[in-house]
């Protein structure tokens, strides 16, 4: 009795980290867009759909494969990301958040809207790699091998995006215009290039985790819009624009969400939105944000 | 002094903050190696003429000319690449850097700019404090790296808005003294001061405004004989 529960114990575990890798990976590019443009991107639930379609046309239209899909997908929506924001988020620069929040919601509808009318509401299939098939015995848990690889890879890319903001020059630039866009510019930096490409790679980075999670969750046209919420609530409980404050509360509210399901399943799609409200009214910025 | 290329032409430079007009056509000119100080009360438009000559302002008219090259319709990071910085009246140190992040971050714009060595050797409380965040610096230690952030580009003239500003006097004289040292190596400075006394101390030539304009000038050298119009201009 006591093996079968730790076994279910490790196996929600595994379960809560793996959704913190997609929360950790979509609240980083929120934040990352947030503290740069100072829009609250809702497109990106569509965002992230639209890189595990990505994926999944690669392979079947061109037969393009899975390793390939994680470089090209995000590389090309994040293309997307640039034109959207050069075409239609650049113009409203300096407004109310309320403008920039409506435009992406309703870009997120339209995404979506078309995406159902093309390809209904079920999901398509995306098979694992070859190379990331079958899995480990732990001993305490069956751990499957692509599972392993989510984490890991999405730990990785969080920890080197953090790295490239906290602690390179470019990282500067971006935390200097984060601050003070104006003076940045009168330095000599093309700050709205960079803004730009600061929405491209956040697009990306959402992109990317909708490749890693076609192979577990399917393809579908709401698999975004069902995920996003949760990571609004992640992004409202770490704090808004912190980089570190993301990840950690992404990582850390998916583990905690695996353990509600564990010892009181009832409560675990709400645990997130209980902690949100607890934090709002104990630290309003976030428990990493700055005040 | 006069033989002396003109790296500054301002004519009749108008600029806007939204709706409000507050430059209403200033003309001045500073020359290569000169200190210029512009002069005024509150509110008489020195702060927006260098924001305007910088390209910070979102709306300007009239003729900037930097070396022979017309400016007015250049975005600033443009302007910034032709030699021209700015140290503002806020200093503009960014609290997520570090002070050596501070000091790094403007981009060199043009060769010739400080060696980082010598501008710790002209602010060596900064070589001491290089890892603290740059907002946890004394006002007058943010000022050393507000000026110092921007030799280091090659920048040719330098826009100092205010740098005495609330400082102990201690202070103030070793700004003095990096202005003169900053001349003596070649830069040309434009300054806006409320400190008269000190900028009599480092000018070559002052500029008084009024008004979003340009109402009178002189050279430091016949300060004395205009000591009285000048206390009606500043009101002290």
């Amino acid at each position: 009795m006591f093996n079968i529960s730790t076994q279910a114990l490790f196996a929600q575990l595994l379960v809560g980290l793996i959704n913190g890798s997609f929360y950790a990976l979509l609240s980083l590019g929120l934040a990352v867009i947030f503290g740069m443009l100072n829009i609250i991107n809702f497109a990106h639930g569509a965002l992230y759909m639209m890189g595990a379609f990505c994926a999944y046309f690669l392979l079947n239209v061109l037969g393009i494969n899975y390793w390939m899909a994680l470089i090209l997908a995000p590389l090309l929506i994040g293309f997307l990301g640039v034109v959207l924001e050069r075409t239609m988020l650049q113009r409203l620069a300096g407004l109310d958040h309320l403008y920039g929040l409506l435009l992406t919601f309703g870009l997120a509808l339209i995404i979506q809207g078309l995406f159902q009318n093309y390809f209904g509401s079920s999901g398509l299939p995306y098979a694992i790699p070859q190379q990331l098939t079958g899995g480990q015995n732990l001993g305490f848990m069956f751990l499957p091998n692509y599972r392993a690889w989510v984490v890991i890879f999405s730990l990785t890319i969080c920890l080197a995006t953090w790295f490239a903001i906290e602690k390179t020059k470019l990282g500067a630039y971006l935390r200097a215009a984060t601050e003070n866009p104006t003076l940045v510019r009168a330095f000599g930096v093309n700050v709205p290039r960079m803004i730009t490409l600061t929405y491209g790679f956040g697009v990306g980075l959402a992109a990317l985790a909708g490749v890693l999670s076609a192979p577990i969750n399917q393809v579908r046209p709401l698999m975004g819009a069902d995920l996003i919420i949760v990571v609004f609530a992640v992004v409202v409980i770490g704090g808004m624009g912190s980089i570190m404050g993301s990840i950690v509360t992404g990582f850390a509210l998916g583990i905690l969400e695996g353990l509600t399901k564990y010892f009181y399943p009832e409560a675990s799609n709400t645990v997130v939105f209980v902690i949100m409200a607890i934090v709002l009214m104990v630290k309003p910025n976030g428990l990493f944000g700055r005040a | 002094m006069d033989e002396a290329r003109v790296l500054l032409e301002v004519k009749d430079l108008q600029a806007w903050y939204g709706e409000s007009h507050i430059l209403h056509g200033v003309d001045f000119r500073v020359r290569e190696g000169e200190v210029v100080t512009l002069l005024g009360r509150n509110g008489a438009g020195k702060t927006t003429t260098l924001k305007s000559v910088m390209g910070m302002i979102g709306k300007r008219t009239g003729s900037v000319q930097f070396d022979g090259q017309q400016t007015i319709g250049m975005t600033s990071d443009r302007i910034a690449h032709l030699g021209l910085a700015i140290c503002p009246e806020e200093r503009g140190i960014f609290a997520s850097l570090n002070v050596m992040e501070n000091l790094m971050l403007p981009p060199q714009v043009r060769p010739g700019g400080l060696p980082v060595e010598q501008i710790f050797e002209l602010f060596p409380n900064l070589k001491e404090r290089i890892s603290s965040q740059g907002t946890k610096l004394s006002g007058g230690e943010q000022q050393m790296l507000a000026i110092g952030r921007i030799l280091r580009t090659g920048a040719r003239l330098l826009m100092l808005d205010e740098p005495t500003e609330g400082l102990a006097p201690v202070i103030i004289q070793q700004i003095g003294r990096t202005i003169a040292r900053l001349k003596q190596e070649g830069f040309t400075i434009l300054l806006v001061e409320q400190n008269f006394r000190f900028a009599s101390t480092v000018a070559d030539r002052f500029y008084v405004m009024e008004h979003g304009r340009v109402i009178d000038a002189f050279a430091n050298a016949d300060l004395d004989a205009n000591m009285g119009k000048l206390h009606e201009y500043l009101g002290v």
